[in-house]
């Protein structure tokens, strides 16, 4: 039995006086993400047909690593960030909730590494 | 996770049929949302039909007239019949307002009426609106002064501080808003929904309120505020013509403003 007052359960443990931060990276991304992913479709559409030599030599150039190393570290941070709302808003169940929002913080640092790993392996010839 | 069936015992079922009245030149068909807890059955919706010629105008007046001539047991809130005490909200059409200036001529097809969406319901057409008011007393909607008052007469307000408040006072709290709101269905336990928000803003503007920090400090939080995800449902809801995504979106304006 529950005989806490509904001013009590709505209050609950307060502000976390914290949100801000995470909707300004949300924006932030979001406007960045807007010339980036505009490059990168373009990019991959346009390298989708040339062969191993071809898109090794386009990535090398520095620009090319730039952009792509951008690309990488700010859509993954970005779809991490609307990954989180999306579970936040739909998970109830607070143990699966919390493992979700570990999980999908590694694999996002996971695919940040990987992605930048590749490029610049590639770019520096390794 | 998200619970997307519906629990077995909020299955809706299908309910009596009144007959229409007799000699009736236009007659409408009302499907309203029937639920009594002391039966223990699960809701139904029950059809009526009435004659247009022979009733008022606005929905409230069809559901008042049933309630008197054919079915006394049809449960829900009105009161003030002008749009002004926010008692009759329903979900109207698939839309929530107010029963009271919601016309009958503006509902084309049958009229389907329901409680307001993802409340628990009391009986019929009346929500549970004890958690929605606990959230409208949790941002203190009181002014808040550490000046004194002066002694002699009342604090003054510039009328454009004034008018910085319309659009915002006028809120009724008839919750047609938070009870339209995704967000609010699924988080109603921590977010605190477009009219608890929209009323913290009328503080927060209102130029003789001197907490206006405490209170932005109170609602910076990922559920409290930024669980609006700018839907704009409220704002197409609200039957008072106000802006609750504006109010919400000023809040997230002053709290960013605060650190850069």
């Amino acid at each position: 039995m529950n005989l806490r007052t509904p001013l009590s359960k709505v209050k609950g443990l307060g502000s976390a006086k914290e949100g801000a931060q995470h909707w300004w990276n949300q924006r932030m991304t979001a406007i960045a993400l807007v010339p980036l992913a505009l490059w990168f479709s373009f990019s991959v559409a346009l390298i989708a047909v040339a062969d191993f030599t071809t898109v090794s030599a386009w990535i090398s150039a520095p620009l090319n690593t730039v952009l792509m190393i951008l690309a990488i570290c700010v859509g993954f941070y970005h779809g991490y960030l609307g990954l989180q709302v999306i579970i936040e808003d739909y998970v109830a169940h607070e143990p699966l909730k919390i493992a979700m929002l570990i999980g999908i913080g590694l694999l996002a640092v996971l695919f940040v590494v990987l992605g930048v790993v590749s490029v610049l392996k590639i770019s520096f010839g390794a | 996770m998200a619970e997307f069936s519906l629990p077995a015992n909020s299955v809706i079922k299908e309910g009596k049929t009144w007959p229409a009245p007799e000699g009736a030149k236009r007659p409408k068909k009302f499907i309203v949302y029937r639920y009594d807890p002391e039966t223990g059955d699960n809701p139904r919706v029950d059809t009526f039909i009435l004659d247009l010629d022979d009733c008022g105008p606005m929905l409230l007046d069809a559901v008042i007239k049933i309630k008197n001539e054919i079915d006394p047991t049809l449960t829900f809130r009105r009161s003030c019949r002008e749009g002004i005490c926010g008692s009759c909200a329903m979900n109207i059409d698939g839309r929530n307002t107010l029963a009271c200036i919601k016309p009958l001529d503006e509902i084309e097809g049958d009229v389907r009426v329901y409680p307001l969406p993802h409340m628990k319901v009391v009986k019929d057409l009346v929500p549970d609106l004890t958690n929605f008011y606990a959230q409208h007393a949790s941002v203190e909607p009181w002014m808040k002064n550490d000046t004194p008052m002066p002694p002699d007469r009342e604090q003054l307000q510039s009328k454009e501080d004034r008018s910085l408040l319309d659009g915002l006072y006028e809120c009724i709290l008839c919750a047609c808003c938070s009870t339209s709101c995704p967000s609010y269905w699924w988080n109603s336990d921590r977010y605190l929904g477009p009219a608890a928000l929209l009323n913290a803003h009328r503080w927060i503007l209102d130029s003789r309120d001197d907490a206006t920090g405490e209170r932005l400090d109170a609602l910076e939080d990922p559920f409290k505020l930024y669980r609006c995800h700018t839907i704009m449902n409220c704002t197409d809801a609200c039957p008072k013509g106000l802006n609750p995504a504006k109010a919400i979106g000023e809040i997230k304006q002053l709290i960013a403003k605060r650190s850069s």
